[in-house]
């Protein structure tokens, strides 16, 4: 059984976050990235871009900033490269786009018509809009919605595109319904919450760039806040959730509280083989826990209260297929 | 290619400030360079809130044995992970990714080497310096510190290298100064073609000139914070100029550890040169 996103068959439940698996090449050599439900490249832009001076990372507490500034080769070079190599390999795609205007956006969904080799486009909004005084795209419906539905309009209707929402915003639902009436066909959530470090040696920004986004486990309720909240005015919107995810049980935590299929970031970095290695342990207590399609425990966290509950599945664990 | 292994902590020894910390990776001592580094876990996310891996130079390999492979890490205890490798006992489980990076390229006629390493900088220099006595390579080797305690590897060298020079900054070892002091004489006096070099990133700076204004290459592991250490995360770049002339912000775990001194914009680091490929202009640039 593969997993269904959006009108689209996936391998598996588990796919890797954009800007943590560059295009899968790399992870490739620790893992069979077509097992997996798909790479989620990092954000491509129209030119190449440089990205930010470093410092561009600092740890923290069970989580990291970090400050990139969308480096990359551009969607040229990429579709050539990036996106060739990854259609010869036969991994499931979903190209990330990112963009500094509304027509950036949209000029990259044209190129994208132009190719095949990729299962959807997921459109990373939270980068600033430069005709707007660098004010980010994701946080306020108005603009978040023009970005989503100039790509919907640009992309092949075939096509799925996911909205990914950040969560530095006051009411997150509010833009996530602005997205689906522009046209969003899912949701990814959430990306990086604004943090910020300082060297109290050199008493200065650890990060060249003062600010970077937080990521990792320190941030997974927030995601896991951002899901359900999503998923209680959105019912049936597919979500790739993510933030944090570590092991299995995280994963089936965004499961339940929405999400249809999940990105594995971070935790990449200290286990580069991690995305398989969620996929089956999902896999393994979803059935543990009496499921025996993963889609019957999406959004499971929300039922009525009286609902009666699976089971715990005892003595022979019947385990899904796609495991 | 690198592997994902299991290791168990065979030793742990003091030598100077740093601990030579010797553990089992199985399959990974066959396929090691010099230059190679490995990057470790500091605990698993269960227990340990530090969530990224720790890096360091491969200072040698043992390929047979009754551990069956094992590599040696040389580790400054510099922080709250290399501390907790520091404190780690013998039978202990390490999770190991390598051999990582881009390893020194090594001549294929015997000519004559420079190795020049600072602090734990001369970690992977051991190694390569044998590799190149058996090349049949003359190996002329400088190492410095700023004092006496953060010197390494000068009994190893000793026993490989043609000469070697010790260098520290308070003058407690060796010649009072820097590496750089003593490097022209002994290119002079050795004819040396190759310069190798590995430490903090102002020394390697230093040497990458002084090789350049003689005419010689230089080769040069620079260290640069890693999130991801396997290319898929971009924290760890730097502005190296390529073949064709172009700056662009290269990743130092895939495309390096080990950089040609002369291509490297040393003063530029921590800053993106306005002529780097895609460089912004003027605006801000999205995180
Ligand atoms: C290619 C390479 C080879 C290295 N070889 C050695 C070696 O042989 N021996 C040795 O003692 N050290 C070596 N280092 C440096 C070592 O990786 C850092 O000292 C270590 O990561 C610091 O971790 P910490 O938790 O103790 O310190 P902290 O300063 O608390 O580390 C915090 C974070 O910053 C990163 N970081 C801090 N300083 C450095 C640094 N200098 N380089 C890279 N990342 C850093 C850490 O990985 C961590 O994510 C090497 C680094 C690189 C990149
Ligand atoms: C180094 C790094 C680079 C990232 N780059 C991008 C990016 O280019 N586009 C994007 O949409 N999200 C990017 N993200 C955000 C992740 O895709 C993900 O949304 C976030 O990190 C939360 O998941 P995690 O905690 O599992 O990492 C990046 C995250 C990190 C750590
Ligand atoms: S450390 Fe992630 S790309 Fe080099």
């Amino acid at each position: 059984m593969t997993t269904q996103l959006a009108g689209i068959d996936l391998p598996g439940p588990v796919l890797t976050a954009s800007g943590c698996a560059a295009a899968g090449k790399e992870l490739d050599q620790f893992f069979d990235i077509t097992a997996i439900g798909a790479v989620v490249t990092k954000s491509i832009m129209m030119e190449p871009r440089s990205g930010r001076a470093t410092p561009r990372m600092a740890e923290t507490p069970s989580g990291m900033l970090n400050s990139i500034g969308l480096q990359g080769p551009g969607i040229e070079a990429f579709l050539e490269h990036d996106l060739a190599w990854l259609r010869e390999r036969g991994a499931r795609v979903i190209v990330s786009i990112a963009g500094g205007t509304t027509q950036e956006f949209e000029a990259i969904a044209h190129v994208l018509r132009q190719h095949d080799g990729f299962d959807a486009i997921e459109v990373n909004i939270s980068c600033p809009n430069v005709s707007d005084r660098g004010q980010v795209f994701a946080c306020r419906a108005d603009s978040a919605a023009g970005v989503i539905a100039s790509v919907r309009r640009a992309s092949d209707p075939a096509i799925p595109i996911f909205a990914k929402l950040s969560p530095d915003v006051t009411d997150i639902a509010t833009i996530a319904q602005a997205c689906e009436r522009a046209g969003a066909d899912g949701l990814s959530l959430i990306n990086t919450t604004l943090g910020m470090v300082i060297d109290v040696t050199t008493m200065r920004p650890a990060l060249a760039g003062v600010t970077g986004g937080l990521s990792g486990p320190a941030i997974r309720p927030i995601a896991v806040r951002c899901l359900w909240q999503v998923r209680e005015v959105l019912p049936d919107i597919p979500i790739i959730g993510m933030g944090g995810i570590r092991n299995g049980s995280d994963a089936f935590e965004f499961i339940l509280a929405g999400a249809s299929a999940v990105s594995v970031g971070t935790t990449v970095f200290h286990d580069p083989s991690a995305p398989i290695r969620i996929q089956n342990e999902l896999a393994s207590l979803a059935a543990l826990r009496g499921f025996t399609r993963l889609r019957d425990a999406v959004s499971y966290a929300h039922r009525d209260p009286d609902q009666a509950r699976v089971e715990d599945a005892d003595g022979d664990l019947e385990l899904p297929e796609w495991v | 290619m690198p592997v994902q292994v299991r290791g168990e902590v065979v030793s742990l020894r003091r030598a100077g400030l740093y601990t030579v910390l010797t553990v089992t990776a199985p399959g990974v001592p066959e396929i090691t360079r010099p230059g190679h580094f490995a990057a470790i876990a500091i605990g698993d996310l269960d227990s340990s809130g530090l969530i990224l891996r720790r890096a360091f130079s491969i200072h040698g390999v043992q390929s047979r044995g009754i551990y069956g492979g094992t590599i040696d890490l040389v580790i400054a205890d510099s922080g709250p992970g290399t501390h907790w490798l520091t404190q780690r006992r013998r039978g202990d489980a390490l999770d190991i990714v390598a051999p990582l990076g881009r390893p020194f390229s090594l001549p294929r006629d015997p000519v004559s080497c420079a190795l020049v390493g600072g602090g734990y900088g001369a970690a992977p220099l051991v190694m390569l310096a044998e590799h190149l006595r058996e090349r049949g390579c003359r190996v002329d080797v400088v190492l410095g510190a700023s004092t006496e305690d953060k010197l390494f590897g000068v009994l190893d060298a000793k026993r490989i290298a043609s000469t070697v020079t010790i260098t520290t900054e308070d003058g407690s070892a060796g010649v009072p100064g820097r590496v750089t002091d003593p490097l022209v004489d002994i290119m002079a006096r050795a004819n040396t073609d190759v310069v190798y070099a590995c430490g903090p990133m102002g020394m390697l700076a230093a040497v990458a000139d002084v090789a350049s204004q003689a005419g010689i290459l230089s080769q040069c592991a620079v260290e640069e914070a890693m999130a991801c250490g396997i290319g898929v995360c971009m924290s760890c770049v730097l502005p190296v100029i390529g073949d064709d002339g172009i700056t662009r912000m290269v990743r130092s775990c895939v495309e390096g550890p080990v950089f040609r001194g002369d291509r490297v914009r040393w003063a530029d680091i921590g800053t993106v040169p306005p002529d780097t490929l895609g460089a912004p202009s003027s605006e801000g640039i999205p995180r």
